[in-house]
């Protein structure tokens, strides 16, 4: 299984490249629907074939959220926002994608150094976690609408979950559920906000939110 | 124990109930009012079982929080806390229960309830807990629920000064406690009440933490600058719970710390005792330099606080210098005059809640003539004023006696009384409190006399009208207590005997007893004389009775000397009744003084006016704040509004930390 599990893994550093890289709002919620898909499946693959009741229920449970609700939310708000279907980034996507590159030696990097202990299934899991985090920070802070952001908070998100899967602590579901139920909030009250900031600035760019400061 | 924790889920569960209603004012408000008396009830039955069996209470419930652990316990410290917290919450409420309503918009009448509920709650819960963490934890709630009920009316910018002023004093003080009690468990690694242990050498500075930490709810001068400013603004029902018992956890605090410090050293007493008189002399000034009914007796918390703090540190010295009799006076009397300023203290600001209330002013220069206007409320507000100044047949007197005993027993002990230092103490404390208790009682001359008597100054005075009958009832409650507590004197040194003697080194376990049977001959000689003064009162009423039957009597206006255009201006104000004491004290504290003095032969204008800001607030913690707030807008740069370069900070931060750390 352990090809089969490299394999998601590479596929997991090439959509947090494709959001980097992408122009569409259309095609980064695709991608980040793919990414939660993804995620979800790497506790399955790296188990396979002891999957018990409980592991298999999680795991099918975080992929119907992170793969259907959560882009179903997003594609709602985007919808009723009347926002344009073009990412607005701050920097450039070329840049962002050399960015992203750079990133992942750093996350090799820090992977390498890391003094813990991991689950020893595939050489490239921890460095890809930290990766799939680094990317989705990189997301929040580098695109200016609303959408984007919450796009970025989710690949973050995946990212942690892929982290908590890697050191296999002793209730790393638990714990991921918690952050999910905070990516949920999260998603509500950016959408809140998408919808005030449209009402009132005619735009969903977080920048306006500055006109704000006292 | 288990009554006391159904009390505490009746208080939240009644809180959260009357916050829901948020379509009936009126049953949101009788659930509250419900909740909050029941809870009160439940406690105080449990805290009367410790008291009276002499056995301590516990429950310990799993809890699933780092180095917390949901300990409670009733000693006999925590239950002569639990009293009086259980006895004025019930009273508030049932006082709230008529005044809210009729005095506030109906939106604020549930959150009003749930936060007065939630208020009650962790009160009781701060002097049960036996964990650090719990302690804290119940410590911030008490502090936001009496931050939101300070702010329930919230729309005045007045109200919301008050408030932040209040939050920032509150957090200042916990910042000392959560040093404190980290210190206190250092050496166990836990944060269980049963496993603090001082180290040796510390005693001085954890003393001093929890002084500035407790001190600072409690009132302590200069840390009182919040004082003044929240009880106003609250609502006077939550005032009564707020001056009446909730500053009193402060006291409890202190209390509870010194029982884990062991042997203190005796500067901590005079530290006390001069803490003590500073607040004494100082609240009871500031007091009467103010003109607002409910500042006034802010600042008298102030020097109610002090009156108990002189009467810490007389104990603190017993302890120090090993007179039992000194110590146990001095507790005791501190721990007296806990329940007996909540309860005139209480019964004064719901006397002064009844005053805005009937006339919709608080302004003392606007009132007068209000005795006749509002009987009930007049009357037990002059039962408050003797009894906060000091005054026999009534409570205040009983406690400062004790205090005085205390000390005076301390200097008579043979085998010190030589020592220039005790001699200071004597005339510290014992000149300390007779000045205290003579200013307390010119200050409320003025605000009763001015309040209540006369004519009306203005038409809101003239209007007035008495409060609603269950309002009236709880100050006749109150007013009753207090004569109760004067009346049964001698039992409340036996009352007290336990708690003193948890504070105390079991060394001294043996000699309290005795120390305490010392006590009773003064007690039972005030008892018996305040009992032989009611009963001369009363002979004296029903002679008068008797000689006024059956002729008529006239009710006509003062006699003015025969003057033929007397006008209510011609009455002593507020300002003018103060202002010889205030002169002979201006050194301690500015008042800023607007005369026009009349001149010539028919002067047609002159005008006199008084005002005094607090001293600390405007020479000591302003400029500090001033300065902090200085500072603060230099680093105005990095609040640029940007979200992007706000997680960029954040993610920038967790990057540096990986690469230093993992290098």
């Amino acid at each position: 299984m352990t090809s089969w599990l490299d394999a998601t893994l590479v596929l997991l550093i090439l959509t947090s490249l494709w959001l980097l890289g992408s122009s569409r709002l259309q095609a980064c919620i695709r991608a980040v629907a793919f990414q939660g898909l993804l995620v979800g499946l790497i506790p399955l693959l790296s188990k396979w074939p002891e999957i018990s009741l409980r592991l298999g229920g999680v795991a099918v449970l975080s992929m119907a959220i992170k793969a259907i609700v959560l882009p179903a939310m997003l594609r709602r708000a985007v919808r009723e926002a009347n926002v344009l279907n073009e990412v607005q980034p701050l920097i450039g996507f070329t840049t962002s994608l050399l960015l992203g590159i750079a990133l992942w030696g750093l996350a090799m990097h820090i992977a390498g150094r890391l003094p813990v202990q991991t689950l020893n299934v595939s050489a490239i899991l921890v460095p890809v976690a930290i990766f799939t985090v680094l990317c989705g920070l990189l997301l929040i802070v580098s695109r200016n609408t609303a959408v984007m952001q919450v796009i970025g908070y989710l690949g973050l998100e995946n990212g942690i979950y892929v982290f908590g899967w890697a050191f296999a602590i002793e209730e790393p579901l638990l714990v991921e559920m918690g952050v999910l139920l905070d990516v949920f909030v999260a998603v509500f009250v950016m959408g809140i906000t998408m919808h005030h900031l449209s009402r009132e600035f005619d735009t969903i760019e977080t920048d306006e939110l500055s006109s704000l400061k006292d | 124990m288990w009554l006391f924790v159904a009390g505490l889920i009746v208080f939240f569960g009644g809180g959260v109930v009357s916050l829901l209603m948020r379509m009936s004012p009126r049953l949101a408000s009788m659930v509250g009012c419900v909740a909050a008396v029941t809870g009160s009830l439940l406690a105080l039955g449990s805290a009367a079982h410790v008291l009276f069996t002499g056995q301590a209470a516990h429950v310990t419930m799993a809890w699933q929080i780092p180095f917390g652990s949901l300990a409670l316990g009733i000693d006999s410290l925590s239950a002569i806390f639990v009293v009086p917290i259980a006895v004025i919450v019930a009273v508030a409420a049932i006082y709230g229960g008529q005044y809210l309503p009729s005095s506030y918009r109906s939106s604020v009448i549930g959150p009003s309830w749930f936060f007065f509920n939630l208020l009650a709650a962790t009160m009781l819960l701060v002097v049960v807990a036996r964990n650090g963490l719990l302690f804290l934890l119940c410590w911030e709630g008490m502090s936001l629920a009496s931050f939101f009920l300070v702010l329930t009316d919230h729309e005045r910018e007045r109200t919301q000064r008050a408030a932040w002023i209040y939050l920032a004093a509150m957090h200042l003080g916990t910042a000392c406690l959560l040093v404190l009690f980290l210190l206190l468990g250092r050496s166990s690694g836990d944060l269980d009440f049963e496993r603090f242990t001082c180290e040796p050498g510390s005693a001085g500075i954890l003393f001093l933490l929890a002084v500035v930490g407790f001190g600072t709810k409690a009132g302590f001068i200069p840390v009182h600058v919040w004082l003044p400013e929240a009880h106003p603004a609250a609502p006077s029902h939550v005032s009564a719970v707020m001056s009446g018992v909730m500053i009193k956890t402060g006291i409890y605090g202190l209390l509870r710390i010194l029982t884990f410090l062991g042997d203190v050293p005796s500067w901590s007493g005079w530290t006390l005792v001069v803490v003590g008189v500073l607040s004494g002399i100082l609240g009871v000034l500031f007091a009467l330099a103010q003109h607002d009914l409910k500042k006034l007796l802010a600042y008298h918390s102030v020097e109610n606080i002090g009156i108990i703090v002189i009467g810490l540190g007389v104990g603190l010295l017993g302890l120090a210098h090993r007179i039992p009799p000194m110590a146990v006076l001095g507790f005791a009397g501190a721990m007296l005059h806990v329940l007996n300023h909540a309860l005139f203290k209480s019964l004064l600001f719901l006397g002064a809640g009844a005053v805005q209330h009937g006339t919709g002013t608080r302004d003392i220069d606007r009132l007068g003539g209000l005795l006749k206007k509002m009987p009930v409320t007049g009357t037990t507000f002059l039962v408050g004023a003797c009894a906060i100044s000091g005054l026999p047949p009534l409570n205040g007197f009983v406690s400062e006696l004790l205090i005085y005993l205390g000390v005076l027993t301390g200097v008579a002990d043979s085998s010190r009384v030589a020592e220039v230092g005790w001699a200071l103490l004597c005339v510290l404390v014992v000149g300390g409190l007779a000045l205290i208790g003579g200013l307390a009682a010119a200050c409320f001359t003025k605000a009763f006399g001015c309040a209540f008597l006369g004519e009306p100054r203005s038409e809101d005075a003239e209007r007035g009208h008495e409060v609603g009958a269950a309002m009236r009832a709880s100050m006749v409650v109150l007013a009753g207590a207090c004569f109760l507590v004067a009346l049964t004197g001698p039992i409340w040194p036996y009352v007290y005997g336990s708690a003193v003697v948890a504070v105390a080194p079991a060394s001294f376990h043996g000699e309290v007893q005795a120390a305490i049977e010392q006590s009773r001959f003064p007690l039972m000689v005030v008892c018996v004389s305040s009992w032989a003064f009611l009963a001369m009162v009363g002979l004296l009423a029903m002679v008068r009775r008797a000689l006024l039957s059956g002729r008529q009597v006239d009710r006509v206006p003062t006699w003015d000397c025969g003057y033929a255009a007397p006008t209510p201006r011609m009455q002593y104000t507020a300002s003018s009744f103060a202002s010889p004491i205030l002169l002979l004290f201006r050194m301690f504290f500015r008042p800023r003084i607007g005369q026009h003095l009349p001149t010539g032969l028919f002067p047609k204008q002159a005008s006199f006016e008084s005002e005094t800001p607090d001293v600390f607030r405007e020479y000591l913690f302003e400029p500090v704040f001033s300065a902090v707030a200085w500072t603060a807008l230099r680093l105005r740069w990095l609040q640029h509004g940007r979200l992007q370069l706000y997680v960029l900070y954040i993610a920038l931060t967790i990057l540096v930390l990986f690469i230093w750390k993992l290098g």
